[in-house]
């Protein structure tokens, strides 16, 4: 086989790789390991595939960041294509999100489902107090919507110094909202089991919370190769990625803020 | 034109991976679509096999052989999600879907080849995962719709629901990777030339059955994380005690559930486009039509969700939406329906058997489409709900419809993929004996359900007996066809003649067979011209 073919198309032929099989086992060991925590208590297989995942991750994930940093095999049609992936990937989460908040109006407006809570918050159930900690919360997710679209525009100037700084102080703050998003459940009234109010309550912003934790660590990553001048001006697809998937995280946060927090205690006296 | 800067950047990619490594860690589009393709006939033995179980013990009244009515329940349950998610998915989509598309794209690949590989493996742990809840702590009795309070702890106490819906996250999951990759690969990585209105019309299926699993299958995933902390972990989303509801378990179910009906029979409808074409000697009849078509379905198929659900207590100007909305989507099926029968008219056809199971698919999918129509009336709807007359509508449109569109694709493209021709006569025996078992196996669930027999039970009344023996011996021989099916692979792969590129001649027009037969490891390395080709159906 001649070595030197020349390639007469732009697209990414990817060498076999071994992690999908790897990550597989880890979804299949989770599984498995799940129902048997939930059925026994014993985490230990859960944890090894969540472990195992970890790994895929890391090892996955280094491939491309190596394929992309070769240089030859992101083509623009391939970072065309990256870019793609990832807004129906979050359109996807999106429809995820959906799930939740039709639990939710399901659950608390009448005029939606005749089984739907005559009154909300239920009987007995005391909301967390919207402009207090929400608020802030609030104010912090859009902050950090600002310093990240701030080290975008620092990127694209390729001015890294303050790019670096950007995505720092947005995982500073996506960190900080999950700490002060922590204490509010520590210190909610209300249980998980506690019926629908708190079901749909910490399975929404629960499932939010993960989200932002995800994205900051897609945004740590980020940082690191920031840092080590992975990103140029016009090629930075991991970052438009991370970003992309932050202001998703944004406007999910935003919904959950109006709707959960704002209007879903707006008739109640504390 | 050579791209990637120097010819250091493909290395060995000229290399074909050899031995267990080839299929582990595959990233080639056509070797993954074969293992879909391995994995759905699995399924298909499987999933068979139950149904089989299922017609011996409705062969005549009284009980035969399952004396534990659970366990008819969980063959009921496993037939369902193994038939959905384990044959015709992988087979139509993760198969044909892989094999053809980028062939007919003009695409070398698929656009995340590692992705792909993912799609497919977390598929086999799915369904690794339900044969196992089938098999533990007396099995998911539940329907393959797992509505509370059945499924909840208090009914189901045991794991085999809780291996069922990680099985059906898995399932989800692969299906969502797999539909970002065909999106991403068919937006992105057509040939020059193929605009969007070039394109043939099964990568229309494809494109249009990708959105619909990427919207619809998070919203599977939302509820059945909701039911798995329902179960283990004390919220109340479906159980009213708590606040909650089981009819949201409904709505969420059927918001992802009437999509997916979609998702299995849309591929099958690009794959018919593609052999009435063909085998009529003629590009098909109203092709944007045909496209817009498939499209609409898609829209409409995510607002009609309710129907499932007439007889839960739902208001009536609901219901009466709901008829409405869903007697739209018989609009742009009849386009489908008559367009191919405009392609046939005039055109000089050939009946080779991919097109006598094509035109088998026609006329059985508008006995199905029909009886949907019938269903869809919210009044009608509460007289056969949970019916015989359901199963056998959905029976009419998924075993006949969206399974004659896998043999259709089998036996139109199994030239292409292996090289070798499948055995002509053999075929249309296979065609002929398959059409005939499956109306006798199916077409008596009509009057069954007419008549009043309830779904899902292991014994039944006496005036339900003679229908149900012609079902069996209908089972019976629908059994043989398949072990008929079989020794046709069997033969194609050791005895069938060797074919050409293009062994369809003139009407086949799209570019899967401009390359070579078989279909070598990497296609399409040069990209191919459309030129001003016309449109590629």
């Amino acid at each position: 086989m001649a070595a030197e073919v020349i390639k007469k198309h732009p697209w990414h032929m990817v060498e076999p790789s071994p992690w999908p099989v790897v990550g597989t086992v880890a979804a299949f060991t989770m599984a498995v390991g799940g129902i048997v925590y939930m059925h026994t208590g014993i985490p230990w297989g859960f944890l090894a595939g969540v472990a195992l995942l970890l790994i895929t991750f890391f090892g996955w994930w280094r491939d491309v960041v190596r394929e992309g940093e070769s240089g030859a095999y992101h083509t623009p049609p391939v970072r065309h294509g990256l870019r793609l992936g990832m807004v129906l990937f979050i359109a996807s989460e999106v429809m995820f999100f959906f799930a939740f908040f039709w639990a939710y109006f399901h659950s608390s407006m009448p005029i939606l489902s005749l089984s739907a809570a005559e009154q909300w918050p239920p009987e007995g159930i005391m909301p967390l107090e919207t402009w207090h900690i929400p608020f802030l919360n609030t104010l912090i997710l859009l902050s950090s919507g600002a310093t990240v679209t701030w080290a975008h525009h620092a990127l694209r100037a390729g001015d890294r110094p303050k790019a670096v700084l950007g995505i720092a102080l947005t995982v500073l703050l996506g960190f900080t909202f999950l700490g002060f998003q922590a204490y509010e459940y520590w210190s909610a009234t209300f249980k998980f089991t506690d019926g629908i109010y708190p079901s749909t309550f910490y399975l929404a912003t629960g499932f939010h919370g993960f989200h932002v934790f995800v994205g900051a660590c897609f945004l740590t990553v980020c940082l690191f190769r920031a840092r080590a001048g992975h990103f140029t001006p016009d090629h930075h697809v991991g970052f438009e990625a991370a970003a992309w998937y932050w202001h998703f995280v944004d406007v999910v946060w935003l919904f959950l803020f109006s709707w959960v927090y704002w209007w879903g205690s707006y008739g109640y006296q504390w | 034109m050579a791209y990637g800067a120097s010819a250091t950047a493909h290395d060995a990619h000229e290399h074909i991976p050899t031995g267990w490594r080839r299929w582990l860690y595959s990233t080639n589009h056509k070797d993954i679509g074969t293992m879909y393709m391995v994995l759905a006939m699995i399924g298909g033995v499987v999933g068979g096999a139950m149904s089989w179980f299922i017609r011996l013990e409705l062969a005549v009244p009284g009980i035969q052989y399952i004396d534990d009515f659970q366990f008819y329940n969980v063959l009921v349950t496993a037939h369902g999600l193994i038939m959905v998610f384990f044959v015709v998915m992988p087979a139509l989509i993760g198969g044909f879907g892989n094999w053809i598309v980028p062939l007919m794209i003009g695409a070398p690949d698929m656009a995340f080849p590692r992705m792909n590989n993912i799609s497919f493996w977390l598929l086999a742990a799915a369904l690794i995962l339900l044969v196992t809840a089938a098999l533990i702590g007396g099995g998911p009795g539940t329907g393959w719709t797992v509505y509370p309070p059945l499924s909840n702890a208090e009914y189901h106490p045991g794991p085999a629901v809780d291996f069922a819906i990680l099985s059906l996250h898995l399932a989800g999951a692969s299906s969502l990777l797999g539909a970002i990759n065909f999106i991403t690969t068919i937006l992105n990585m057509r040939a020059p030339g193929m605009t969007l209105h070039r394109m043939p019309l099964f990568v229309w299926s494809i494109l249009v059955t990708a959105f619909l699993l990427l919207l619809a299958m998070p919203v599977l995933a939302g509820a059945l994380t909701m039911l798995l902390t329902d179960r283990n972990f004390g919220t109340s989303f479906f159980d009213a005690a708590g606040g909650g509801d089981p009819i949201l378990w409904q709505h969420l179910f059927w918001f992802f559930g009437h999509p997916e009906v979609y998702i299995m029979i849309l591929p099958g409808f690009g794959v018919i486009s593609q052999v009435v074409s063909t085998f009529s000697r003629k590009p098909v009849f109203g092709y944007l039509g045909m496209a817009y078509a498939m499209v609409s379905i898609g829209v409409i198929g995510f607002i009609v969700w309710a129907h499932h659900m007439y007889t839960v207590g739902l208001d009536v100007d609901t219901r009466a939406y709901f008829v409405a909305a869903t007697l739209v989507i018989a609009v742009p099926t009849g386009i489908k329906i008559f367009s191919w029968i405009a392609t046939m008219w005039g055109g000089s056809i050939r009946f080779d058997t991919p097109m006598l199971w094509a035109m088998g698919f026609i006329a059985l999918f508008v006995v199905g489409g029909v009886t949907g129509l019938v269903l869809a009336n919210a009044g009608v709807n509460t007289a056969v709900h949970d019916t015989y007359y359901v199963v056998a509508h959905f029976h009419y449109v998924l075993s006949l419809g969206a399974v004659f569109s896998i043999f259709t694709a089998f036996y139109y493209w199994i030239g292409k993929m292996t090289g070798r021709q499948y055995p002509e006569t053999l075929g249309r025996i296979h065609f002929w004996l398959t059409f005939v078992s499956v109306n006798l196996l199916f077409f008596p669930m009509h009057f069954l359900g007419l008549q009043g027999m309830p779904r899902r039970i292991p014994d039944y009344a006496d005036a339900y007996a003679g229908w149900n023996l012609v079902s069996s011996f209908g089972a019976l021989l629908t059994a043989l066809a398949t072990v008929l099916f079989f020794y046709i692979v069997y033969r194609t792969f050791t005895a069938g003649e060797k074919v050409a590129a293009n062994p369809w001649g003139e009407g086949a027009t799209t570019l899967e067979w401009t390359v070579e037969s078989p279909a070598p490891f990497h296609t399409h390395e040069e990209i191919p011209a459309m030129g001003r080709r016309q449109p590629a159906e």
